[in-house]
Order: C-alpha cells, then sequence, then structure tokens
C-alpha cells in the first residue's frame, strides 16, 4: 500500500465522473435527482397545459360560492344558502368526529379482545380467536355496508311505532326509538338554561360550559385527593379506602349544577312523519362507526395481544408471588410494560380509521369526501382544486394524530439512561 | 433550470401537439368504437337486459351517432357512469359522448366546459311516495326523510324547493339508482326525488307500482341531452344533428321501414336532402352521403324510440306529452336540414 502515498496527479476529465469509484455514486445520485426534477415540471407543465386545453384555470375562488346542497347531520350552522368552503368544513367535522368515535371504541374493543383472547377460559379465548380472525380478513367497506344494510332492512320504519296497536315500540322506558332512519336518543336540556350566545362557528352552549368547567374542577381535586392518600400510604404503610370520597368530589358539585340549571332529558317523539327531539344518530354513521370500529378493534387486538405476549412469564409469575390478582397483575405490572409496544402500530391504527372514514360514501355518511370530494366537484367541476385541497386535508389531520401519539408514546416509553 | 424548463416545454408541446391534432371524430374512426357514457341502469333510458344488451332511449341515440359515423350501431362501447363520474369521464376523453339524462344547464354549458347536442326528452323534477303515507301535495312533505341520488341538479333543486316552501327535510345522498330504490322500498326514505321519467322508470321496476304515486307537483325544469366536449366543433355538430335528423325523420314521416324505400329518391327535397339523395350534408360533416339513412335505419326515428323504450305500450307508460312533436303540441322541433 505503499503505492497511495503518492497521489496520483493525473487532470481531472468527464469520463472520471463514472469510472472513478470517488465520483461515480455522487453522479449518480446528481443525475437521479435532475431526473426527478424534470418528471414533476413534466407532470406540471403537462398539468398546465392540459387545462388551458380544456379552458379551465386553476383557481379555488370556487370554496366562496353558494353550495346549493343540504348537508345533514352538521355540527355547525350550516343551510344550501352557505358557502362551499363551510360546506367542506361540515364534512371535515364529519370526519372528525366519526373518526374520533371509531378510534375510541376500537381501541376498548381491542384491549377487551386482545386481553380475552390470552384468557385461561378456553370458551372465551377461542371466542375472541374467531372475531380477530372473521373481522380483520374481510374488508372493512363489507363491514360497513353489512351494518347498513342490517339498519335500513330490518329495523321498523318510523310509522310501526305509530297508531294504537303499533308492531314497533320505543326501547328503555320509552326513551329510545330504533327505527330504520337510525336511532333515536333522548338528548339533555336545561329548563333554566344559561343561553347560547353566538360566535363566529354558531352559537356556544353555556351549559355544556359550565359542566365542562366544574368537572375540570373535580378532577383537580380529585387530584390532590389522591397525592395526599399517596403520602398517606408511604408515611403509614396504610392505604385509606378512597371511593366514598372520588364519588363526592365528582357527583355532588356535578349534582347541584344539574339541579340548578334544570337538567331534565328531551325524549323523541313520533310528530308528523318521523320522529322529532331528541338526537338521531343516522343509520350511515352508525355504519360507519360500527363497521370500522370492528374491523379496526380486531387489528389492534392482535397489537395488544403481541405486546401482552412481549412481556416475559416472569414478571406475571413475580406479581403472584407478591399476591397480586390476575386483574391487579394485567391492570399495574403487565399493561404499562405491554404499552411501550402496543402504541406505535396503534398509531396505524388510528391513521387507518380516520383515512378509512371516506368509505363513509358507500352509505352516504357526508364527510370532507362526500362533501368536498363529491357535491362539490360536481357542481363546481374543480376535480384538481377540490382532491389537492382534500389530500391536504387528510395529511394534516394525519399528521396531527400520528404527533400527539409520538407524544404520548414518549411518555410510556422506558426510560433509559 | 433553464435546461429543464426547455426540455420541460419541448415534452409538453409534443403531448399537446398530439392531443391537439386529432379531432374526437378520427379519435373515434381510429378506434372503430363509439365509447358512449351511460346510466348504471335506468329502464327506459339506459339499462342492460338479462344477456347484457343495453336498450333504452339514451343508448339508441348512441347508436344513431356509431351508425352515422362508424356504419355499424353495435361499434358502440356502453360505460356507466354514476352521476358523480359521469363529467370527470367525459372531460378526460374515456368516453366521447355523454348521454346520460343530463340537465341542460348554465353551468354545466359555460363553467364545465360542455357543448349540449339538444335536447332528447323535456323533464322536470317530481316526488315519489308510497300511497301509504297519505301525501296528496309536496306541500305534506314537511319533517319528510328524502332519498336523493347525489351529484345530480335534483339535489340543489330539492334544497331550493324546501327553503322556498319554509319546509324541512333530511336528505340521504345515494350514489346510484340502483341503492336509492332499495332504500326507498325497504322504507329507510318517506321520498324519493327525481326527474319524472326517472320515477315512472323507477316505479315501472316494483313489484307492485299501483301502490306508489307520483306527487302533481313538477318543480324544476330538467331538460336532458346528450352533451360533448367543448372546443370540438365537428364532433359537437355530428352529435347535435344526428339528434335532429332522428327527430326530423318522425317530423319528415321516415322511419326505419320505409327508410330504404324513401332513400331511392321521393318528390319531397327536404326528405332528399336528409337522405343524401340531393345536396352533400354529409360531406359538410365530414362524412358520407348517407350517414343520417343509417341512423334511422338503425333505431327508428324519435317517435319509434321512444314508443320502443317509455311509451305508453312498454311498463314506463310515458305519454308523449312536452316530448311530441311542436306541429303536435309539443316543444320537439327539429332544425331545417338545408
Amino acid at each position: 500500500m505503499a503505492m497511495e502515498s503518492a497521489a496520483p496527479s493525473e487532470p481531472f476529465h468527464l469520463s472520471m465522473l463514472f469510472n472513478d469509484t470517488r465520483y461515480r455514486a455522487r453522479s449518480i445520485q446528481v443525475i437521479a435527482f435532475i431526473l426527478l426534477v424534470l418528471a414533476a415540471a413534466w407532470l406540471v407543465d403537462n398539468t398546465i397545459h392540459n387545462l388551458a386545453a380544456l379552458g379551465k384555470n386553476f383557481s379555488f375562488g370556487f370554496l366562496w360560492s353558494t353550495a346549493g346542497y343540504d348537508i345533514s347531520p352538521h355540527a355547525i350552522e350550516y343551510s344550501s344558502t352557505s358557502t362551499h368552503a363551510r360546506a367542506a368544513i361540515v364534512g371535515l367535522l364529519n370526519t372528525l368526529i366519526v373518526a374520533a368515535m371509531a378510534c375510541v371504541t376500537a381501541t376498548i374493543l381491542g384491549v377487551l379482545a386482545g386481553v380475552l383472547r390470552l384468557s385461561n377460559n378456553w370458551i372465551v379465548a377461542r371466542l375472541m380467536t374467531v372475531y380477530v380472525e372473521s373481522f380483520r380478513n374481510v374488508p372493512a367497506l363489507l363491514w360497513i355496508v353489512v351494518v347498513a344494510a342490517i339498519m335500513s332492512q330490518a329495523m321498523p320504519t318510523p310509522s310501526a311505532f305509530r297508531g294504537d296497536n303499533p308492531t314497533a315500540s320505543m326501547i328503555l322506558w320509552h326513551s329510545v326509538a330504533v327505527t330504520n332512519r337510525g336511532i333515536y336518543l333522548p338528548v339533555p336540556d336545561f329548563s333554566s338554561s344559561l343561553g347560547q350566545p353566538s360566535s363566529a362557528f354558531g352559537a356556544l352552549d353555556l351549559n355544556y360550559a359550565a359542566i365542562l368547567g366544574t368537572l375540570a374542577l373535580s378532577l383537580l381535586a380529585h387530584r390532590s385527593l389522591v397525592r395526599h392518600t399517596q403520602r398517606i400510604q408511604s408515611a403509614s404503610g396504610q392505604r385509606p379506602a378512597t371511593w366514598w370520597k372520588s364519588l363526592c368530589v365528582f357527583a355532588l358539585p356535578m349534582i347541584a349544577l344539574l339541579y340548578a340549571l334544570g337538567f331534565h332529558l328531551e325524549y323523541p317523539a313520533l310528530k308528523g312523519l318521523n320522529f322529532t327531539g331528541g338526537l338521531l344518530l343516522r343509520n350511515s354513521f352508525i355504519a360507519l362507526w360500527i363497521g370500522l370500529s370492528v374491523y379496526s378493534g380486531a387489528f389492534i387486538a392482535e397489537n395488544v395481544r403481541s405486546g401482552i405476549l412481549a412481556i416475559s412469564r416472569g414478571q406475571t409469575e413475580a406479581a403472584h408471588a407478591l399476591g397480586l390478582s390476575p386483574g391487579r397483575t394485567m391492570r399495574l405490572v403487565i399493561l404499562p410494560q405491554a404499552l411501550r409496544i402496543i402504541v406505535p402500530p396503534l398509531i396505524s391504527q388510528y391513521l387507518d380509521i380516520t383515512k378509512n372514514t371516506s368509505l363513509g360514501l358507500a352509505v352516504g355518511y357526508m364527510d370532507l369526501r362526500s362533501t368536498l370530494g363529491g357535491i362539490t366537484i360536481n357542481q363546481t367541476g374543480r376535480e384538481l382544486e377540490a382532491m389537492l385541497l382534500m389530500m391536504l386535508i387528510y395529511v394534516s389531520i394525519s399528521l396531527t394524530i400520528s404527533c400527539v401519539m409520538n407524544v404520548y408514546n414518549s411518555r410510556v416509553r422506558l426510560q433509559e439512561r | 433550470m433553464k435546461m429543464t424548463i426547455a426540455f420541460a416545454t419541448i415534452a409538453a408541446a409534443t403531448l399537446t401537439a398530439g392531443i391537439a391534432s386529432a379531432g374526437t371524430m378520427a379519435d373515434v374512426q381510429a378506434r372503430g368504437k363509439l365509447n358512449c357514457g351511460v346510466t348504471g341502469g335506468q329502464a327506459g333510458f339506459s339499462a342492460p337486459d338479462a344477456s347484457g344488451a343495453w336498450h333504452g332511449m339514451d343508448v339508441d341515440y348512441c347508436r344513431a351517432v356509431a351508425a352515422a359515423v362508424l356504419k355499424d350501431p353495435n361499434a358502440v362501447t356502453f360505460v356507466p357512469t354514476t352521476g358523480q363520474t359521469r363529467f370527470t369521464a367525459l372531460a378526460s376523453a374515456e368516453i366521447d359522448i355523454l348521454s346520460r339524462t343530463t340537465t341542460w344547464t348554465f353551468s354545466r354549458d359555460v363553467d364545465l366546459k360542455f357543448t349540449f347536442a339538444g335536447v332528447n326528452y323535456y323533464d322536470g323534477q317530481a316526488f315519489m311516495v308510497p300511497k301509504s303515507l297519505g301525501a296528496k301535495s309536496a306541500k305534506d312533505l314537511n319533517g319528510a326523510t328524502v332519498c336523493i341520488q347525489t351529484g345530480t341538479t335534483t339535489e340543489l333543486n330539492l334544497a331550493e324547493y324546501f327553503r322556498k316552501n319554509n319546509m324541512k327535510y333530511d336528505p340521504v345522498p345515494v350514489e346510484n339508482n340502483g341503492d336509492v330504490q332499495q332504500k326507498y322500498l325497504a322504507g329507510a326514505c318517506d321520498v324519493i326525488t327525481s326527474d319524472g321519467s326517472d320515477l315512472a322508470s323507477t316505479r315501472s321496476s316494483f313489484k307492485d307500482p299501483q301502490d306508489h304515486i307520483i306527487l302533481p307537483e313538477v318543480i324544476s325544469k330538467e331538460p336532458l341531452g346528450p352533451l360533448v366536449r367543448q372546443g370540438d366543433d365537428q364532433w359537437a355538430d355530428v352529435a347535435r344533428w344526428t339528434l335532429n335528423a332522428l327527430l326530423a325523420a318522425e317530423e319528415l314521416g321516415i322511419t326505419s321501414e320505409n327508410v330504404e324505400k324513401l332513400s331511392a329518391g321521393t318528390d319531397n327535397p327536404e326528405v332528399n336532402r336528409l337522405l343524401g339523395k340531393e345536396d352533400k350534408l354529409g360531406e359538410m360533416l365530414g362524412l358520407d352521403p348517407a350517414w343520417a339513412k343509417r341512423a334511422i335505419a338503425s333505431v327508428g326515428n324519435y317517435g319509434e324510440i321512444f314508443a320502443r323504450n317509455v311509451g305508453d305500450k312498454t311498463p314506463i307508460g310515458l305519454a308523449r306529452g312536452q316530448n311530441a312533436l311542436w306541429t303536435q303540441g309539443g316543444l320537439m322541433y327539429p332544425l331545417p336540414f338545408r
């Protein structure tokens, strides 16, 4: 290797870019980069030219024209005279509502099924295996359509509740009506209401604000109570019973507040062609919610099971040896450790659920895809703009979820030094 | 960077040149097939039968165009589209012509950049309810659950009508016609609303059509017709004048049966011009003289098409009404062949 010390003083010439290993990797990267830029430029240019050939321009002005169509349900104030932008926001809120609900139920379902699949009870464990295997191996769309079909074909029509001898009746002490249009639930109502001052995004309900405020205060009080008990426990080794104190901290202020507000339930009642009053969970919503929950729940169950199985058997045995009951072993020893393994794949599941809400199109759920990406495109002919906008929104939602879950993940992660 | 821009411009120029050079008619003739956008299934207008062959007024129009341009009424590929996908399919040249009970409106003509060839059915939006609902007028529908095919003018008319009359409703948007029927029959909605002809067609496919009534109110004008992309005038002319040839044939008494005999020459100069015996109308269109003769021979004149697909002898049972010729009190007014 003495040769190497005498560096070749050859002058640089072009062929060295490919023949000389010192330059080759870099020149290949540069060429790949130029090709990529060219491809992108060609795509953009092609789009501009073809739009021009069709006589279309690229503009988001359509968002401020009148939408003209109705959307139900709408979480904020909306009518057919609102703008396309507002219609898109209504659709976005519907997307977020169903995604949040499905994430919560899928997690509950998944954790239950995942834990129970490891149960020592043979029947329970096998039942959960059947659930996981049957639900995760059939496309989500089919489950959504199946739920929608069951709801609209098998449930009674509102007119079946009518007359002296109705063929259908309301359940749960005449408070809930299950019809083929959806489920009508009673809603809370306040006889001495605090009012609803209007804001830019519709009416702000002061009653619910007061309830949330009280709940937050109770939570703070409860935290100091827990801290206090822990101090006693570490000082004396005795853990005082706290359940009735917790109950008081939460229940008493809430009951007082609800009484002051004149809380009562408004029941749905058959009036005219349909039930009125109460809250209507439409078939499309129920189908999407349940379909996505049971489908993603099966995947989450497998995540949970793999997380639990990854914790060594010795941990369980040690916990048992300390005299912890199986329930406490799971809750205090196994799950906290398993969470570290469960959370990262759980993030993907949440992202999946959120993106899969666009399947609501199949059952007529008015989400972002159906409003901005469906009717608005059809009425305005702005496919490119609306699709780009929709992709941008889905990316932002997904990145937000991912960010929040990553923060959570870093908190449950094993602290290594 | 200059290189990049220059390269991109050259690439784009070659590409656009490739698109711009050939008109739709040349494309269709080179392909030997006409791509015609239709509904996924609306009896009387466009629906496949048990053997997969398509039938209906909109289908017959496409066959007439194929007969005129390709000399074969069967050289058509029918592309089922939904209310939502139809305009994208046409704008992206996936189909050459859209013949799908599409309402001619200002924004579609001007803003969406399409050219309508004319009107092949004058329609209006109506409501259908089960008799058992007890509604006698659309004004009785306050609070009703309404199934609508999404992506149509129907949606907008419906919103406007209920707002104008200060009534509430709950819209159930449905992607295609089959689902609308299924939901309605299951009672998941009280009312369906669509063009009157569509409702009659839907009702004819029910097991017991007499249990359903179409309410008297007609809440909109729906001139339905075939359309093509804007900017290709030759192709638009072919579309427009094929439609007019079918209408004129009825006015002039030319039918699929006597067209062969009449094309040998008559003493009516307009018939001679239409069937290619006098003048050179076909050549002006870029076709041969017998284009209209073939169109009429393959599907019959407008009256025959109407009677065969939706007329009162069919299960759909629509009266000619507004769709009669202008000479018989209707709105159908073929433009002069001169």
